[in-house]
Order: C-alpha cells, then sequence, then structure tokens
C-alpha cells in the first residue's frame, strides 16, 4: 500500500486537523466532524450545509466560505455523514433564515440527510433539501435508487451559495437550487479503480489498457468496459452522452473534473477535446472550470459536467466567492 | 410454559453481532468491493462495536430499551445507507416491544416484523431488490418457527440474492453488473439472525 496516512481509522480526523492548521478563516471541529466558516451564522443570510463521505475532496469542506457554503459534514471515506454531524452544522450557521441541505443522491446520504432535517426542525431550525442527480449515466432510473450525483453539486452549491450571499430567501435559495440540478448533466470515466485506506488497495481490477464508462465517485465500477480510448474518444463519449439527456438552448458552464489521480496537464489537453466537440455540436462555452474538484480518492479518469447557464445563472457564478478550493472575485 | 427473554438477552444478542461483525467484516468488505464500495464490514464492525460498549457501560432495563438504544447508536456511528436501515429495524423493533420486562420469541417475531416495515418503507425496496430485506423478511417469517429456522432463513435468503439484479442502494448503477455477487446486506443481516439464534440455544 503507497498511502501518505497513518492508520485507516484516523484518515478523516488526520485530514480535518490538517485543513485547520492550513485555514484560519474555518471552524473545524475535528472530534464532531464539522467545518464551518468562522463567521458563522451570518445574520439574515440563508445558510447552506452539504456532506457526504471523504474521498471526494475539495468536495464539500473545500467548498465553504463566503459565496459558498457555510457548513459540510465529512462522513467516513465514501460513507455518508451521521445525521448528528448534520444536525450540529445547521445549528451553527443557522441565522434564524433558515438552512439548505445541499444533497447528493445517494442511499446514505439521502437517508441521513432525512433524518437530519427532521431533528433540525425539532430544534426550531427551518430546513430545505436539493438533491442532486446528475449522472446520465444511470439511464434506467426505474431499476435503480435513480441518478448519481456527481460534478453538477459544486455548480449548485456555488450557485445556491452566491444567492444566499446576495441575501435571497430560503424559498428562493432552494428553487434557484433546484433549477440547477435540472439544467445539470455528468458523465465520468475511470482509468483506474481508486484506492480506499479500508481496502489498502484497489476497490476493483481494472487492468492497464482497458478504461470503466459511466462511473461515479465513490470507486464502484461503471456501466461499461472497453478498450482504452484516447482523450480525443473519451471527450465524445462523455459530451454526447450528456447531450444525449441535455440540449442547451444557453450556453454552458462547462466543468472539467479530475478523479483524483489525473494531472492537470492531461485534463487541460481533455479540456482541449470536449471544447472541440461542444464547438462540433454547436454548444457554445460560457465559463469553464478545469481542476479536481469533485475527486474519487486517487482513481485516475475524469467526468464532464454541462451546466444550461442563463443570464441569473451566469451572473451567480461569477459572484465572489472564498473558500479553501474555489476562489475569485474578492 | 413459554420461554421469555429479558433485557440481559437483549444484550448477549447484540454483543454476538457485535462479535460476529468484528469476525466477518473482511469478508463483507470482500462482497462490498464487487457491487459497492468495499466499506460495509469497517462501517458495521465501527457501529456494533460501539453499540457493545455503550449497552455494556449503562445497561438498559428492558429488551425493549435495549434494542432501541442500540438502534440509536447505529444511527449516530454508521454512517452510509447500513446506519439508518440498521438503527430504523432494531429502534423500531425496541419501540414495538414497549416496556416489557420479559418477552417471547413471538413478541420478538412480532416486534422485529414491524422494524423490517420500517425498513422497507425508510429504503423504498422490497424483497427481491437484493437487499438487506431478502434476508430480513424471511427471517423474520423463521422466526414465528424457531430461532434456528430463522438464522437458516436469513442464511438462505442471503445466498439467493446472488443471482438477481440489484434495483436499490449503490450496488444498482452497475445494473446487469450486479448480477452473481451475493449482496453485503443480506448478508449482514444473516449475521444478526445466526447471533440471535446463538445466544437462545440451550
Amino acid at each position: 500500500m503507497r498511502m501518505l496516512i497513518n492508520v485507516p481509522e484516523t484518515v478523516v480526523a488526520d485530514a480535518l486537523r490538517g485543513l485547520a492548521a492550513a485555514h484560519p478563516e474555518l471552524t473545524v471541529d475535528v472530534e464532531r466532524r464539522v467545518v464551518v466558516r468562522r463567521d458563522a451564522p451570518v445574520a439574515g443570510k440563508v445558510a447552506l450545509v452539504s456532506g457526504g463521505g471523504s474521498g471526494h475532496e475539495p468536495l464539500h469542506a473545500g467548498f465553504v466560505g463566503p459565496g459558498m457554503l457555510d457548513g459540510a459534514c465529512p462522513g467516513e471515506v465514501f460513507t455518508s455523514p451521521v445525521p448528528d454531524q448534520m444536525v450540529r452544522a445547521a445549528a451553527a450557521v443557522d441565522s434564524g433564515a433558515g438552512v439548505l441541505f445541499v444533497v447528493k443522491n445517494y442511499t446514505g446520504d439521502v437517508l441521513n440527510f432525512e433524518m437530519a432535517a427532521e431533528l433540525a426542525e425539532d430544534e426550531g431550525i427551518q430546513v430545505a433539501k436539493v438533491l442532486v442527480d446528475d449522472d446520465v449515466a444511470v439511464t434506467d432510473s426505474l431499476y435503480t435508487a435513480g441518478r448519481r450525483g456527481t460534478g453538477a453539486t459544486l455548480f449548485v452549491e456555488k450557485l445556491a451559495g452566491a444567492a444566499a450571499e446576495e441575501g435571497a430567501p430560503l424559498e428562493r435559495v432552494e428553487a434557484l437550487a433546484r433549477r440547477v440540478v435540472a439544467r445539470s448533466r455528468s458523465f465520468g470515466v475511470a482509468l483506474s479503480a481508486c484506492s480506499t485506506p479500508a481496502k489498502g488497495g484497489p476497490t476493483f481490477d481494472l487492468p492497464p489498457g482497458e478504461l470503466e464508462l459511466g462511473v461515479g465517485i465513490h470507486g464502484e465500477p461503471g456501466r461499461e468496459r472497453r478498450g482504452m480510448m484516447t482523450a480525443r474518444e473519451i471527450a465524445e463519449v462523455a459530451v454526447d452522452a450528456v447531450l444525449d439527456d441535455l440540449r442547451p438552448s444557453d450556453p454552458v458552464l462547462l466543468l472539467v473534473n479530475g478523479m483524483g489521480g489525473t494531472p492537470l496537464l492531461e485534463l487541460y489537453g481533455f479540456n482541449a477535446e470536449v471544447r472541440r466537440v461542444l464547438d462540433a455540436r454547436r454548444v457554445p462555452v460560457a465559463r469553464t472550470l478545469v481542476g479536481n474538484y469533485v475527486t474519487s480518492l486517487d482513481m485516475a479518469g475524469c467526468s464532464v459536467t454541462l451546466c444550461a447557464a442563463d443570464e441569473e445563472l451566469l451572473r451567480l457564478w461569477d459572484a465572489p466567492v472564498a473558500t479553501a478550493a474555489l476562489r475569485w472575485g474578492r | 410454559m413459554t420461554e421469555t427473554y429479558g433485557a440481559d438477552a437483549a444484550v448477549r444478542w447484540m454483543a454476538a453481532v457485535a462479535a460476529a461483525v468484528e469476525r466477518e467484516a473482511g469478508r463483507l468488505t470482500e462482497l462490498d468491493a464487487a457491487i459497492g464500495d468495499a466499506d460495509h464490514g469497517a462501517n458495521l464492525k465501527r457501529g456494533f462495536a460501539a453499540v457493545a460498549a455503550t449497552l455494556a457501560e449503562e445497561p438498559p432495563a428492558t429488551p425493549g430499551a435495549v434494542l432501541v438504544t442500540a438502534g440509536r447508536e447505529l444511527i449516530s456511528t454508521v454512517g452510509g445507507a447500513s446506519g439508518p436501515l440498521y438503527g430504523t429495524l432494531l429502534r423500531r423493533a425496541g419501540k414495538a416491544l414497549g416496556d416489557a420486562g420479559e418477552v417471547t420469541r413471538d413478541e420478538l417475531a412480532d416486534a422485529l416484523e414491524a422494524g423490517v416495515a420500517a425498513v422497507g418503507q425508510l429504503g423504498g425496496a422490497v424483497p427481491g431488490d437484493k437487499t438487506m430485506l431478502d434476508a430480513l423478511t424471511p427471517a423474520v417469517a423463521g422466526l414465528r418457527e424457531s430461532f434456528a429456522a430463522a438464522a437458516r432463513a436469513a442464511e438462505e435468503g442471503a445466498l439467493a440474492t446472488v443471482p438477481l439484479r440489484a434495483r436499490k442502494g449503490r450496488a444498482s448503477y452497475l445494473g446487469e453488473r450486479s448480477v452473481g455477487h451475493q449482496d453485503p446486506g443480506a448478508t449482514s443481516s444473516a449475521l444478526l439472525f445466526a447471533a440471535l439464534a446463538e445466544v437462545t440455544a440451550g
């Protein structure tokens, strides 16, 4: 096992201590696993809380700060956090204007956030929830737990976070978050399996020279295995899979996301190919973000997320943000 | 004469589950690696260890209270889907037992049936979806006959998930590729009933 860790049991706590050391603008409760912006609760402002398994860094703790999330709850690696964490985070960031839970559509996240919402409401906190389910690889959702929530989570957190920062009330922030979900789609590709600390090695066997199409972000195998393809071929498959499902009439926000084990050199090259395909399909790109944002530990691979952005969404995208992993305009 | 079971039997049950999960954590994780994300064993081990510790520290007075405490502890420590699902199973069963000091096997079966119904409702799953319900549902039916029959039925139910296609949970994203693998949740559910048979035998 080649991992820069102490023991698997303390991976999450160790990372949180390091996050706290690097970012004094965050309040990090290492023991209870709650990360909030230091100035929370912000008077009169709707608060955004998200969370999910660890191993997707910088999602979500890296997106806590002005203009994005007010709080995040990291669970064990690839395991949803527990309701206690979410309630604690909600209580820490609620100014009385209410809290929006941003939930990725995985059974564990959904169940724990549901329980947390009930408990938080018992404590007098007004809670709304938005479910992110953008992954087009899950086609026959009648036979699954629905589409997975992946790259679009970043768009929801950034855009709804900007709306909340502007002072929009809870129902408007919630409606906007739902609009972003409805306008966003993703497709992911793995060139290698990821290694979880608990297992100490790859979670599935992917021989060199093969890739998995349609993967999620938990190191689970994808829907289909194929022989190795070029960046150009992968871009065509990924973009067309997204465009089969989303016909944007507006310019799009484009996220070319790395899964954690693919260098930026490759991601930028891949972005060039994605752009070539989008140009050929006559889809104008308004803004592009390239990097490792919604990751899967050390998995090599990438995902493409498009969000059909209207004028309001573009304005909110450009609004200032100051988090550990996303920062501009201030 | 009808045999009855008190809080001490419930505590021993939970301790036996903790031991079984600890022993089988590697196998659960291997099963989960095939169709999930390889952490089922580690998560349940953490949860039931916390349950056993809490119960040992302050043993509740009734079997109902033992199960409610255990369920609450699982919800607070496990995370993922198995935390809320196993937590709900035990919490609901415990609530159904009320504050009786001693319960019969039939009363326990009634309570667990209520727990299993709550799990189905929470997860939106039915038997045949390749989930823990495929072991829990036959186990509760078997419990009407004997503890051993419940354990057997759970084990058979878990084995019967192998040819199924997953329709709920993370394995559902694999579609046809989930076929041919035993469901880790059904497998851990079988451990629950094996432990119950173990502590009630003789």
